[in-house]
């Protein structure tokens, strides 16, 4: 036994660290510390009462949950959860299906004024959003969808920049599994939905994540598009804690990580599909 | 089951013309293979009976049907692709299932056929896989399978097996040969290695820059190619070709302008045998030596040019030598000087 103690002297484990490294990490922590600090803080304060919370201690003296069981019993956050979730679910599903369908269209098919099409969606890339939310009000108000939630939904329900993620990726899609698809006899459509969708997975994921998160946070068009609160979003419905009497700290903290646990679960549940590299199998090599 | 016919078939894109009206007929069961070099319209006359491109002059019938404006999933045939094309996120059994696609048969009727062709191709272990845990081999039956449970009028196979290594070729060759004796099915297969055309096809099609130069049997082709083109395109390794003159009935090299060309395969020119009448004699310095085992190939030099012979395989034939090389008579074939084409032998 003291023969083979001895006989390996085993490298310390930081021996090899060079300084570049320390510095770089250093960096690193410190930028992490910053992004993180915000969220600790939130759940925090989600567990503290109401007198504690300019207590700022990181870790609560006596943590509670009574503001969770308050958040999702009383009043209609509930409701609001909800909400958000159906507008988001139904915004993302049909961007996956609409870009995808017009990028597949635009990437695969030869066809005259193709091009404009394409440069007419990629100019609406350069048009804000603050611009355009007068005449999706207008537009709303005269067609009756404001307070409504297709009213939140419609101007989402595409997205020019969707599309052209999809376009990028449909024409990385071999032309030969198309045209075997073909020669197998499917239909066009069913080319697009059987084959080629499956080949761009990961591009859809990531889609779906983007446009369910963008949709969860979204607050201005919410905001603006509805006036009852039972229509509300998430977002719109938290601010609403801190109109009514005082700014409920407590209460706005234990609503946004309930949303933001939401947003990380989608995350996880999305993300193990962007994996890159299944297309090339199918071909040589 | 079905013949093609190729009339006047034109294709051109935009404005450049890469097919030039080219007549064909594939009668039913026949086994077709086109050769030719690289970019002479061999896959797009194929893609053209497929229905993948758009013809543009002339007519294609399958059967006896004009097939121009028929869509692809109409005209039956079954394709293989160079790159295979089988769709990655599905199963071995799922890819073939698809050639079932468009098929009436009951689901357990399908399941069979699938499992039948798996079993025909040796992919029965592999059913449950997916296409990356297959080797290249395997991913080139699954391709076939998916063409063959569909029992279409006829396979079109591009370049099928450009992609595997010379072994792996070698077998498939024989595979394909094999499937279309038990099938019986008419066969356009698209090669630019002429080893697979001619060990392959019922007919070669030697076509070059959107044209069909030869359409016959592969020792047809061989023995009688119909001008210089494809006189070196098939067989290695390629005819020697020779600027020459004919005086009653003798092959000599030419001096000053060549009356004929002469060509002769390297098999035919044989250095150190006693020919009594040779057809055609070459003398020149060695510039290499080849020893293939049974026999030797010497690269020899003439007049600037270089000309393949064959020795036996112990010849002792040393680089920097000279040598005389001889073909018997009757094989050496005539060349029109000027348009190339076939005159006849000497
Ligand atoms: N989409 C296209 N647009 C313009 N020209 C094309 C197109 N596709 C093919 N061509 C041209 O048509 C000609 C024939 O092409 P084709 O693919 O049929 O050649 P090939 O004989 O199959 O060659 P290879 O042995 O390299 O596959 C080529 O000169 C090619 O450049
Ligand atoms: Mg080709």
């Amino acid at each position: 036994m003291a023969v083979t103690d001895t006989a390996i002297p085993t490298p310390l484990p930081f021996a090899r660290i060079k300084p570049g490294r320390i510095v770089l990490w250093t960096i690193l922590f410190i930028g992490g510390m910053l992004m993180i600090t915000p969220i600790l803080f939130m759940f925090s304060t989600s567990l503290k009462t109401a007198g504690q919370i300019y207590d700022l201690r990181l870790i609560p003296q006596n943590p509670t949950l009574a503001n969770y069981v308050e958040v999702l019993t009383e009043g209609q956050f509930l409701r609001w959860f909800l909400n958000s979730a159906f507008v988001a679910i139904c915004v993302t599903a049909s961007n996956v299906f609409f870009d995808s369908l017009v990028g597949y269209t635009l990437a695969k098919f030869r066809f005259r004024g193709r091009m404009f099409v394409f440069i007419a969606i990629l100019s609406t890339l350069m048009i804000p959003t603050e611009m355009l939310v007068i005449p999706w009000y207008l537009m709303s108000a005269n067609f009756g969808w404001l307070d409504s939630y297709w009213g939140i939904m419609f101007p989402g329900m595409m997205t020019a920049f969707g599309t052209f993620l999809m376009k990028q990726f449909f024409e990385t899609v071999p032309d030969d599994f198309i045209e075997a698809a073909r020669m197998d006899g499917l239909n066009e459509f069913t080319i697009w939905w059987k084959i080629a969708m499956p080949l761009v997975t990961p591009a859809l994921s990531a889609l779906a994540i983007f446009t369910f998160l963008g949709n969860w946070t979204a607050f201005f068009w919410p905001l603006i598009s509805t006036t009852s609160k039972e229509l509300y979003t998430l977002p719109v419905g938290l601010t609403s804690f801190a109109v009514e009497q005082a700014i409920q700290w407590e209460m706005i903290m234990t609503g946004a990580a309930i949303a933001t646990i939401t947003t990380l679960l989608v995350f996880l549940a999305l993300q193990r599909y962007i994996v890159r590299g299944v297309m090339l199998a199918g071909l040589r090599g | 089951m079905a013949a093609f016919e190729l009339r006047d078939l034109v294709k051109a894109y935009g404005k450049t013309r890469v097919i030039h009206g080219i007549d064909l007929i594939i009668p039913d069961g026949e086994f077709v293979v086109f050769v030719g070099p690289s970019g002479c319209g061999k896959s797009t006359t194929l893609r053209m009976i497929a229905g993948l491109e758009e013809v543009t002059g002339g007519e294609i019938r399958i059967g006896d049907r004009v097939v121009n404006e028929v869509d692809p999933k109409e005209r039956n045939l079954a394709m293989v692709f160079q790159n295979y094309a089988i769709y990655p996120h599905m199963t071995v059994r799922q890819n073939i299932a698809f050639g079932l696609y468009t098929s009436r048969l009951s689901k357990r009727e399908k399941l069979e056929k699938v499992e039948a062709a798996g079993a025909l191709l040796g992919l029965t272990p592999l059913l449950d896989r997916r296409p990356s845990a297959l080797s290249g081999g395997q991913r080139q039956r699954v391709a076939i399978g998916r063409a063959m449970v569909r029992d279409p009028v006829g396979f079109l196979f591009d370049e099928p097996l450009s992609n595997l290594d010379a072994q792996l070729r070698a077998q498939m060759r024989i595979e394909i040969k094999d499937l279309h004796r038990r099938l019986r099915t008419t066969i356009a297969y698209v090669t630019h290695d002429q080893v697979e055309a001619m060990t392959m096809a019922d007919r070669i099609v030697v076509m070059k820059d959107g044209h069909i130069l030869q359409a016959a049997p592969p020792m047809d082709v061989y023995d009688n190619p119909v001008d210089v083109f494809t006189a070196r395109f098939i067989g290695t390794p390629s005819m020697n070709i020779v600027p020459a003159k004919q005086t009653n009935g003798v092959v000599t090299l030419a001096d000053g302008d060549p009356s004929v060309l002469a060509g002769v395969r390297p098999h035919d020119l044989l250095v150190g045998s006693e020919i009594a009448q040779p057809g055609l004699t070459l003398t020149g310095t060695v510039t290499a030596v080849e020893p293939l085992g049974p026999e030797t190939l010497v690269h020899f030099e003439i007049a600037g040019q270089s000309i393949i012979a064959t020795a036996p395989p112990h010849g002792g034939v040393t680089i920097g030598s000279n040598v005389t090389a001889k073909a018997p008579r009757g094989q050496v074939h005539l060349f029109d000087a000027v348009t190339e084409k076939a005159l006849g032998r000497a």
